[in-house]
């Protein structure tokens, strides 16, 4: 059964949900989706630790959408916007929240990206904060401005492992979804 | 030498390199898609500056958010601070974080790891 986008959607759109959206992830997207979470965090009594742990982890997640998004190809744009991609902020109780992105990926990245999340998840605290320093001090920023450190952040930030899966929707392409929980 | 000075916005901090008095100041939050575009004319400022230093460079960064395309340029910054301490000049980096905030300070003492320049770590008590 091909992967259904809608069913995917609804299913993360539950619970105790700040924000869900689905479509275009733009630069005025990423600020209009900060600025309402970080409204919504300031009024829940969230302690500032974790307040700043979900907005730091919000801001590199939308901008891995942002840089890391593979484009469909045109005949099946027509039912996706341009730089599709998905994200739900959901509390999952107090001080518990979960970030989930999703987005198109072509299959021949899916080696590369599974086996960085794999190497992330088997690190320790220590070996993170190494790679993450490694990688600040040895690797150039792309022309778009990714500079391969987001995910190194996000594990190394909330301490979790990344929960990750690859849905099959054509030959070419699946969907990528990621989920952190930050606590 | 001219200063170089931004305004703040809500993705990128507020920014005043005064070459007269050698104060330098990274304020706010640094979370722009493409940081390379901001960063630049700051380090070819910084160019400049390093042909004629003070003897006390003295910067200070009070950052209360920054992604991660922000903090290579960040250390492109540094990198131009550890040419001139590497002189005759002197540099300090203060490097704020507010009170609870771990992940500021780590951060900060990552960059103190890499750069060889005296970091000076200031909690700010609310």
């Amino acid at each position: 059964m091909s992967f259904d986008i809608n069913d995917y959607y609804s299913k993360l759109n539950s619970g105790d949900v700040l924000l869900a959206y689905k479509g275009s992830i733009t630069s005025d997207l990423i600020s209009n989706v900060l600025e309402v979470v970080e409204a919504k965090l300031d009024d829940l009594s969230e302690q500032a630790k974790i307040r700043k742990k979900v907005y730091n982890v919000l801001v590199e997640s939308l901008q891995n959408l942002f840089h890391h998004n593979d484009e469909l190809p045109d005949k099946l744009h027509d039912s996706f916007d341009p730089k599709f991609g998905v994200l739900v902020v959901t509390r999952v109780e107090n001080n518990v929240y979960r970030i989930s992105t999703g987005n198109f990926i072509n299959s021949n990245k899916i080696k590369f990206l599974k086996d960085k999340i794999d190497k992330i998840n088997s690190l320790s605290e220590e070996e993170l904060k190494d790679m993450y320093k490694f990688i600040l001090n040895h690797q150039k920023l792309s022309a778009k401005g990714g500079g391969g450190l987001g995910l190194v952040d996000i594990a190394r930030k909330t301490g979790n492992k990344l929960e990750y899966s690859f849905d099959n929707y054509n030959n070419e392409y699946y969907f990528f979804n990621l989920e952190v929980i930050v606590s | 030498m001219e200063a170089i000075t931004f305004e703040g916005t809500a993705k990128t901090p507020t920014i005043k390199f005064d070459a007269s008095n050698g104060v330098f100041e990274i304020k706010g939050r640094s979370i722009p898609e493409n940081s390379i575009e901001f960063y630049k004319p700051l380090v070819d400022w910084l160019d400049e500056y390093a042909k004629g230093p003070l003897d006390l460079t003295q910067v200070n960064v009070q950052l209360e958010y920054f992604n991660t395309s922000s903090s290579k340029c960040i250390l492109d910054v540094f990198k131009k601070l550890e040419n001139i301490h590497k002189g005759k000049s002197e540099v300090i980096i203060n490097w704020y974080y507010e009170e609870d905030d771990e992940d500021m300070l780590e951060a900060g003492e990552d960059y103190e790891s890499i750069i060889r320049v005296p970091f000076k770590m200031i909690e700010i008590v609310e």
